[in-house]
């Protein structure tokens, strides 16, 4: 059983597992030919942190019933999240070279159905935190211990689906209820500045009587404090607003909107893994 | 054999057909119509280039409105837009838009009846890698259900510019369905395209059956056509495109001919053009049907080809229904 602890964390540790997943995310988009890098590469330091710290969980028997629960909610970026089950032991690291391939477990947008540790199935936007909260508040019911993380992107807060389910959260104060939000600023049309602006986010959740925590979301020590901050609320869920880098860790795609939805070709992908395994 | 009233491609049947994504003529139709017609107005939500709008929006800045991720808001103030006297053009996903905006469409489009215009990129297996979630099934059930709604299906690039001419020219909420895969473009400019008239393509001495498509399974119907055209077994090829309001007519007619009838399309078996032929025909000129779609189950990720195979869409297909239907009408 894998446990957290955000003292004495091996910060060397968890970021060379993060690259290990960041390369993976490039080899597995390259052969996949298609989906979506920048987000993907941005949240591996929070999928990391969530596979090899945050939660309470067991690959090796993935349906364990006291489980902590993750519903991704932005499944565009599930290729992270493959990517970290597989350096986890949910599976072979062989199998990622199967996304979005006929019959693949791995499809481009996560399915609960083909891949039951993935909690539910995912790709249109705006409906993970809404899911995520009627699950803990079935938990709830039956005093179930475990928690509940929900990732959302910037971008899906666009969608008022979302937002129904940040009044419904803060209703029934289900402080067992995590959510990550990958503040990375980009969307498919451009700048979420320029898409639809968001600011004042945390003001936002704050007037809606959610914990707040502002975080580096590269930064392991950030992460695991703000998780072991959420653990101590028993009046209101939390919201980790995690500045990220959107393609985080290959010079030319970070911060560059157009990597919302592109795949590297076999040059870039050279070029990035190179650039990665340099910085591992 | 050709219809020649239809005009298709010289190159119809060789390798030289020049294959083009359905969505590109979607977005060459907006950029002439904004030229034509300074009501309309295109709105996107967070889908600007996927939709092919990014034409639009890059020769008329004023006219193009970015909504953001928010199918359900953006199609309720593309009713405002409409209520006002624009011409609205509201594109997304097939999937999220009508499929994740559907009440606000039905209160606030039909029932308010409105002339919005709805188009559905991304449609069918088609859409390929992206999988499930965004492989829409369900959409033509969707909107033919709905008093008011108009239902178009190109089949083609051409026919998608086409079609969006003449969605903007009548006052009416019309829902345009458009493919992103690329798709041999059979039509010219001399195909007649008129929404509410099918288009009879390929027509034979003595038919015993006939085959009914919209969207890429038309040129599928059409390759099958020929093949058992080969085989001694003759038919007709309907290009269905507008699905509401459905060509009685022109449908009955050809039903009558050869009381066997195959519908093919990109689109969940039941709800689609198959159901509302199989609603027309059963009340007004029962004959045999069979219906080549998805099989009530949800498509995956793969390449469009690959899964047109898998879900059973090609013209090898449409040529084994009609085998079996022309059987059962025979036996
Ligand atoms: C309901 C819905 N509408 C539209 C889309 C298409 N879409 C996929 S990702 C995306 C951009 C969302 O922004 P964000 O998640 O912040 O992107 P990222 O930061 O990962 O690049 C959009 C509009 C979708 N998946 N679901
Ligand atoms: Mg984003």
């Amino acid at each position: 059983m894998l446990t957290n602890m955000a003292t004495n964390l091996p910060q060397d540790e968890l970021r060379a597992h993060a690259q290990a997943i960041r390369i993976d995310i490039i080899k597995m988009l390259n052969q996949a030919g298609s989906g979506h890098a920048g987000g993907s590469l941005g949240m591996a330091d929070i999928f990391t942190a969530l596979y090899f710290r945050v939660m309470h969980h067991e690959p090796e028997n993935p349906l364990w019933e006291d489980r902590d629960r993750l519903f991704l909610s932005n499944g565009h970026i599930v290729p992270v999240r493959y990517a970290a089950m597989a350096h986890a032991g949910y599976f072979p690291i062989s199998a990622l070279k199967t996304l979005r391939k006929l019959d693949s477990d791995l499809q481009g947008h996560p399915e609960r159905v083909r891949m039951p540790a993935l909690e539910t199935t995912s790709g249109p936007l705006g409906s993970g935190l809404g899911q995520a909260a009627g699950y803990a508040y079935a938990a709830r019911m039956d005093n179930r211990r475990f928690r509940v993380y929900c990732v959302t992107s910037d971008g899906e807060h666009n969608e008022g689906n979302h937002w129904e389910a940040v009044m419904f959260a803060a209703k029934y104060k289900l402080s067992h209820l995590t959510l990550f939000i990958d503040r990375n600023n980009i969307q498919i049309d451009g700048f979420t500045n320029d898409v639809m602006p968001l600011e004042p986010l945390s003001e936002k959740y704050k007037a809606f009587n959610w914990n707040v925590i502002q975080i580096d979301g590269h930064d392991f020590y950030q992460i695991l404090s703000a998780v072991e901050q959420a653990r101590s609320e028993y009046q209101r869920p939390t919201v980790i607003i995690a500045k990220t880098i959107p393609g985080k860790g290959v010079s030319f795609m970070e911060n560059k909107f157009e990597w919302h939805g592109k795949v590297p070709n076999d040059e870039e992908a050279k070029r990035a893994i190179k650039e990665l395994q340099k910085n591992a | 054999m050709l219809n020649k009233t239809a005009h298709v491609s010289e190159a119809m049947f060789s390798k030289k057909i020049e294959s083009v994504p359905v969505r590109d003529g979607f977005g060459e139709g907006m950029v002439r119509l904004g030229r034509e017609n300074p009501l309309v107005v295109a709105l996107t939500a967070d889908l600007k280039e996927s939709t092919r709008i990014h034409r639009f929006a890059a020769e008329f800045p004023d006219r193009f409105i970015e909504c953001g991720v928010s199918e359900q808001g953006m199609i309720t103030v593309a009713s405002g837009l409409a209520n006002y006297g624009k011409i609205p053009f509201a594109c997304s996903f097939a999937a999220f838009s009508p499929g994740r905006n559907w009440e606000q469409i039905r209160t606030t489009i039909c029932l308010n009846d409105v002339p919005v215009k709805i188009a559905g990129l991304f449609v069918g297996v088609t859409v390929g890698a992206d999988g499930a979630t965004h492989q829409m099934l369900e959409d033509i059930s969707l909107m033919r259900s709905l008093p008011n709604m108009i239902v178009v299906a190109p089949s083609d690039a051409i026919e998608a510019r086409k079609a969006v001419i003449a969605a903007a020219s009548i006052n009416k909420p019309v829902y345009l369905r458009i493919p992103r895969v690329e798709s041999p473009v059979y039509t010219t400019e001399e195909t007649p395209f008129e929404i509410g008239k099918a288009v009879t393509i390929w027509e034979e001495k003595n038919p015993q059956v006939t085959i009914i498509a919209h969207g890429v399974m038309v040129y599928e119907s059409l390759l099958a056509a020929r093949e058992l055209s080969k085989k001694g077994i003759m038919s007709i090829v309907i290009n269905c495109h507008t699905i509401k309001p459905l060509d009685d007519q022109a449908i009955i007619h050809a039903a009558k001919l050869t009381d066997a009838v195959v519908v093919a399309e990109e689109h969940q078996q039941s709800g689609g053009l198959g159901g509302a032929i199989s609603e027309l025909l059963g009340q007004q000129y029962p004959a045999y049907i069979e219906i080549v779609g998805v099989a009530d189950s949800f498509g995956q990720s793969g390449k469009p080809k690959e899964l047109l195979e898998r879900y059973g869409l090609t013209a090898e297909h449409i040529a084994q229904a009609a085998r079996r239907v022309i059987k059962r009408k025979n036996s």
